[in-house]
């Protein structure tokens, strides 16, 4: 199984540019909703503000990076869960 | 691999599933064979069977898992071992799609560790049907030690009856820590080999952990959590798409029993061959469920 064939060379900003740019927007939107709204002390707010300072870095990591600064750092297991669900950003 | 293209006696669903994409003019050539080999069908109706059939599915990979509520007791559990194990294969073969399943409680239902002995209790029994291929969905779900005892004794039993394994991790926030407490644990059961174990819903920051033990990862396509096929690709070209499969997982929540599907589509737009998507979304998951001595199609 270790024969890989790379994929031939397209445009990728063809194919994805849009895209990209619609989320993007979509997130701006997002922050400037919650902001005239007054919500912006919500935790994952500022989650989502420390992700977005992520995207400078100029390594081809950043969704690595992203997804590391969304997550619970700790290592032992919790006593017992209470909830069931996630939330989508570490509390700390 | 053969490449088998849908013929125009499918031609209404086909149409539904064209419909579907953005490029029609191109999904019609990139249809071909391919395994869902993580969906939820109890959670999806007979349509569903058909679209994918429609949609080259050859077979269907079923575990165990939460059903959106808390089971009262392990009764309901022996029912739904059942179900996957007798009704889906039954569903499934009116479309010419073969099933399978993998058995366990999820680990939602763990912190109720006496209801989740007893379910463990009761899969020795049905370990023996002939599309039984291991012990799974098992695994984390909020990173207790509750779930981790559970998870060890779901373990223990795959030692036991020499099953392969497949690992649920934890969603978001949770999914981190839970990838490598799973990982560590099963450090501790030597007869468990690396590459009888799949361990699912990987991400950008949990894949390489993964494949560097000598484990499988499972991709799982989800329209909002998890991943997004251009994502579910760089993650395939990054590790040369050894020891990986996508799956949908599509179950009670948001999600696409086509995802499998139109993942193998974005592959083909960004210049993938068809030899190496066949890889991916057929070979790779034959190679592992092979394993099992069961999976024959």
């Amino acid at each position: 199984m270790s024969d890989w064939t790379p994929p031939s060379t397209v445009n990728l900003v063809d194919l994805g540019f849009m895209d990209a740019r619609s989320k993007l927007i979509d997130l701006a939107a997002f922050l400037d909703r919650v902001q005239r709204a007054n919500q912006t002390d919500d935790f994952r707010v500022q989650a989502l503000k420390n992700a977005i300072a992520l995207l400078s870095l100029d390594q081809p990591t950043r969704a690595k990076e992203v997804l590391l600064s969304f997550s619970d750092p700790s290592t032992e297991p919790i006593e017992k869960a209470t909830m069931q669900g996630a939330i989508g950003a570490y509390r700390g | 691999m053969t490449v088998v293209f849908q013929t125009a006696a499918f031609a209404p669903a086909l149409i539904t599933i064209v419909n579907e994409c953005k490029q029609p003019s191109t999904i019609v050539k990139s249809l071909m064979n391919y395994i869902e080999p993580h969906g939820h069908m109890v959670s999806r109706t007979t349509d569903d069977y058909e679209r994918m059939a429609l949609a080259g599915c050859q077979a269907i990979c079923e575990p165990a898992f939460w059903a959106g509520f808390d089971r009262a007791s392990a009764d309901g559990f022996y029912d739904y071992f059942r179900q996957i194990t007798e009704y889906e294969p039954k569903r499934a073969a009116r479309f010419g799609i073969k099933h399978f399943s993998w058995l366990c409680i999820n680990p939602k239902e763990a912190e109720d560790t006496k209801l989740a002995e007893e379910v463990i209790g009761l899969i020795p029994q049905f370990i023996d049907k002939p599309g039984v291929l291991g012990i799974g969905e098992i695994g984390l779900n909020k990173n207790s030690r509750n779930e981790l005892r559970i998870f060890e004794q779901h373990v223990q039993v795959a030692q036991d009856y020499d099953q392969l394994v497949l690992i649920h991790t934890p969603h978001l926030e949770d999914k981190l820590k839970g990838t490598r407490l799973i990982v560590d644990a099963l450090k501790n059961f030597p007869k468990i080999k690396p590459e009888r174990v799949i361990i699912d819903h990987v991400e950008e920051h949990t894949i390489d952990h993964v494949l560097d033990q000598g484990f499988w990862a499972g991709i799982t396509l989800y329209p909002e959590s998890k991943c997004t096929p251009n994502r579910a690709i760089d993650m395939l070209e990054h590790r040369h798409a050894e020891r990986i499969w996508m799956n949908s997982a599509c179950d009670w929540g948001i999600s696409d029993p086509l995802a499998v599907p139109k993942t193998m589509q974005v592959m083909r737009q960004r210049g993938w061959t068809a030899e190496m998507i066949q890889r991916v979304a057929y070979e790779n998951p034959v190679a592992f469920m092979g394993q099992s001595g069961k999976f024959h199609l």
